[in-house]
């Protein structure tokens, strides 16, 4: 209980990365959306830090690295994406979004 | 002991920062829910000794990601309420069962992996900053520029997607120009 090994970490970013799905399954506003991935790669890169720490390897560290790099891009791209289909379409609700719907 | 106080204190915060995020339903505690998580989880890499992960960590997220977020919610109508999804529970099922499965297979990995050996292993008297300096910019050095490359174009992209007319301020604009231009736009449109 009271030495905290790799489970207690693994446990952890488990419990956020539940707490990003459930967040992914309920929201239907798209910016909600991306907070919740913002959650789910969160929560993985703890498990990167905590694995790179118990096992003495700068891997994990290095992956966490890159995944905050993709995690910062996919918001500049998306949230420049959302930002026009407001200006199109004044909503940003999934529900709205079937144009393509055959 | 110290380190479980820490470890259990910031656990705590971290999914009751990040619950209010995905449970609200308002757009604001959201955002603001999500950036104090996220400083939440730097004090993890800090307990972990990725001292240059968790700086990072605070330099991008609460300062460049959080920005950017706060940035794009004055585009949106973020005071009214939030509407959710009522999915069919098939999904719901399908998803929970598969996080629950996560969790075991999480259980399972470290007693699965113990004779896992360190491609790149830790030194002793050597700086958590100077090691992941040394590491990054000679075994990853191809990835570094290749994610390089992709924050470029992912800038440009954003400048292009969301630049579009921000030289044409609407508050400066006479009622007129205003209507002629979202004239304009809607034939652009069609």
């Amino acid at each position: 209980m009271m030495e905290i090994t790799l489970n207690h970490y693994l446990i952890l970013s488990t419990l956020l990365f539940a707490i990003g799905l459930i967040g992914v399954m309920r929201r239907k506003n798209l910016l909600m959306l991306f907070f919740a991935t913002e959650i789910l790669l969160n929560s993985v890169n703890i498990a990167f830090a905590a694995i790179s720490h118990y096992y003495g390897d700068l891997t994990g560290q290095m992956f966490a690295f890159f995944v905050i790099a993709i995690a910062a891009s996919e918001v500049a791209v998306g949230l420049g994406l959302l930002i026009i289909w407001f200006k199109r379409t004044n909503n940003i609700d999934l529900d709205a979004m079937t144009s393509m719907r055959g | 002991m110290f380190e479980a106080i820490a470890f259990y204190l910031f656990a705590f915060l971290t999914v009751a920062m990040f619950s209010i995020t995905v449970l609200t339903s308002q757009a604001l505690y959201a955002l603001t829910s999500l950036a104090a998580g996220m400083i939440f989880i730097s004090a993890f890499f800090f307990l972990l000794g990725a001292d240059f992960l968790g700086a990072v960590q605070i330099i991008v997220y609460t300062g460049a990601v959080m920005a950017l977020y706060a940035f794009g919610m004055m585009f949106f109508d973020t005071t009214r309420e939030l509407k959710e999804k009522n999915s069919s529970s098939m999904i719901v099922f399908g998803l929970s069962g598969l996080a629950a499965l996560m969790v075991v297979v999480i259980f399972v990995t470290p007693i699965a992996s113990e004779h896992i050996s360190a491609i790149y292993p830790m030194h002793e008297n050597v700086g958590n900053t100077q090691e992941v300096g040394m590491i990054l910019f000679t075994k990853y050095l191809v990835p570094f520029e290749v994610a390089a490359v992709m924050l470029l174009v992912a800038m440009i992209s954003g400048i292009v997607l969301a630049g579009k007319k921000m030289d044409r301020s609407l508050t400066q604009m006479s009622e007129e120009e205003i209507q002629s231009m979202q004239e304009s736009d809607k034939k652009a449109v069609l």
